[in-house]
């Protein structure tokens, strides 16, 4: 996979605001509720699930419950990958039965993720509700699953990647589009 | 790091990485056992046949566990009452179920290298539950995860395997998974029952008990095989409980937070005192859990990679 060139769509002063944002957003609806909880998607929702703990905690001083999802044995492509991921634990410190969720992760592309992640949600117990909160929305889905919080809506073409770096996994913050020069695996 | 085997045959073939990879994955799987619903949809749709041509009862429980929380069909072939009685050939055997629609054969057989000889033939993944006195790979993994789990890594760590190494498949996998992962092996026993090539794979041979459990972190016990003492390999159980015996007394000759591990079924007041099996240094129990979630691990990292 050669890249063609990347476009910047957040610096790291656009990532923060756009967080503050979201966090804003998801505590209105949301906070004042019992049952309130976060639940991040491993790898990078997990690390922005920790981020909207601390700006909601920032704004309401108090620390919202967070879980964290790994989909892997729930992922509906494990034959066609060429290696299997690791899997790893997911960790869900309260009892979902009846909490009001909301999910994070970076992405949300083809809503795939999201499928695998509501089939394990309802494997642990039966929530009252779950909403999604994402980063960014690059649209083209191929399941009926649209998010609830937006941080950067974007329109995107199959043979484009849209990266999401955060400082604790990659080193810095910021969000580029690359180019594929030949066509993605999807 | 990708898993490059089609089957799990063997130990001896695996790299460290690779052996590593497993345990990795085994310990996300460990998770799943505090779940409410222990299953997950991974292989649904696909068939373990449990193919024992000896006597099990834990490995062959622990694979339909690890097979049924993965969500895949498993069928027990009892060979007892089966053709193979009739004079059905192994191949043959393993063709029907094959025909039946089988994906993972998991096979225990007497002979070395049967799991080998089925995998260069048949389309189904090949599992070795035991050849013989060959190898016993998940038992090697899981004895193996134990450890990590309890002692966090295997550098430096002195590990004894004491007892009937020559007829022990688990002392093989056992040796060939843990010198691998860094671990310093002593095997111990009665010099009948230690076979003297074994120095060749780089572990120490010792046949005085003080001397092979001094400075112990781990001792891997196994069955004394009531059948072997037939064969006048050691004059009596009595003389060897007298010699070899662990006893609460001699368990002191090893380190303090020294682990006590045995495969099974074990023989209480033969290789190992009831005080030594039930107490705080034991976690023979413990080895029986993780054996799901590391067969789970194998049974997920086969299914994985496009059709050749």
């Amino acid at each position: 996979m050669t890249n063609n060139k990347s476009s910047l769509l957040l610096d790291e002063k656009g990532l923060k605001k756009t967080l503050k944002n979201l966090a804003d957003a998801i505590a209105d609806d949301l906070f004042g509720d019992e049952d309130f909880v976060l639940i991040g998607i491993r790898t990078r929702g997990v690390v922005l699930a920790e981020c909207l703990q601390q700006l909601i905690k920032e704004r309401t001083k108090k620390k919202i419950p967070i879980g964290v999802l790994d989909i892997t044995l729930y992922r509906d492509d494990l034959s066609t990958l060429a290696e299997n991921p690791i899997v790893r634990a997911s960790t869900l410190p309260f009892d979902v039965n009846d909490k009001k969720i909301v999910l994070v992760d970076d992405v949300i592309y083809t809503g795939r993720t999201i499928r695998a992640a509501l089939d394990q949600i309802v494997d642990f117990g039966r929530p009252a509700l779950v909403k999604l909160a994402v980063l960014i929305d690059r649209g083209l889905r191929e399941f009926p699953i649209q998010p609830d919080f937006v941080g950067l809506k974007i329109e995107t073409s199959p043979k484009q990647i849209v990266q999401v770096r955060l400082s604790d996994i990659d080193g810095d913050d910021k969000v580029i589009l690359m180019e594929l020069n030949h066509k993605s695996g999807r | 790091m990708i898993f490059q085997h089609k089957h799990l045959l063997t130990l001896e073939e695996l790299s460290r990485e690779e052996i590593e990879l497993i345990l990795e994955n085994a310990k996300g799987f460990k998770e799943i056992f505090t779940r409410s619903i222990k299953k997950v949809p991974t292989l649904r749709g696909k068939t373990v046949v449990n193919l024992f041509y000896e006597n099990s009862t834990r490995t062959r429980t622990s694979f339909e566990i690890a097979a049924k929380r993965l969500s895949a069909d498993v069928i027990n072939f009892s060979v007892s009452t089966s053709s193979v009685q009739k004079g059905e050939s192994l191949l043959d055997t393993v063709h029907t179920i094959e025909a039946l629609g089988s994906d993972f054969i998991v096979m225990r057989h007497s002979c070395p290298g049967a799991p080998q000889l089925l995998a260069r033939r048949i389309k189904s993944a090949v599992i070795n539950a035991g050849d013989g006195p060959h190898e016993h790979p998940t038992q090697g993994l899981l004895d193996a995860f134990t450890i990590k789990e309890m002692k966090g890594g295997f550098e430096g760590l002195n590990v004894v395997i004491l007892g009937d190494i020559t007829h022990s498949r688990v002392a093989r996998s056992n040796i060939w998974a843990l010198t691998k992962l860094g671990a310093k092996i002593t095997i111990a026993g009665p010099s009948t029952l230690l076979p003297k090539s074994f120095a060749r794979l780089g572990v120490r041979i010792c046949t005085d008990l003080r001397e092979a459990i001094r400075d112990a972190d781990v001792i891997n016990l196994l069955r004394i095989q009531l059948e072997r003492q037939r064969k006048n390999l050691f004059p009596s159980i009595r003389e060897y409980t007298l010699l070899y015996g662990l006893t609460e007394e001699r368990l002191k000759w090893a380190k303090k937070d020294v682990l006590i591990m045995h495969p099974g079924p074990i023989n209480r007041g033969v290789e190992i005192s009831p005080e030594v099996a039930d107490g705080k240094h034991s976690v023979i129990l413990r080895q029986v859990t993780n054996g799901v979630a590391v067969r789970m691990a194998v049974l997920y990292l086969l299914s994985g990679g496009e059709e050749a």
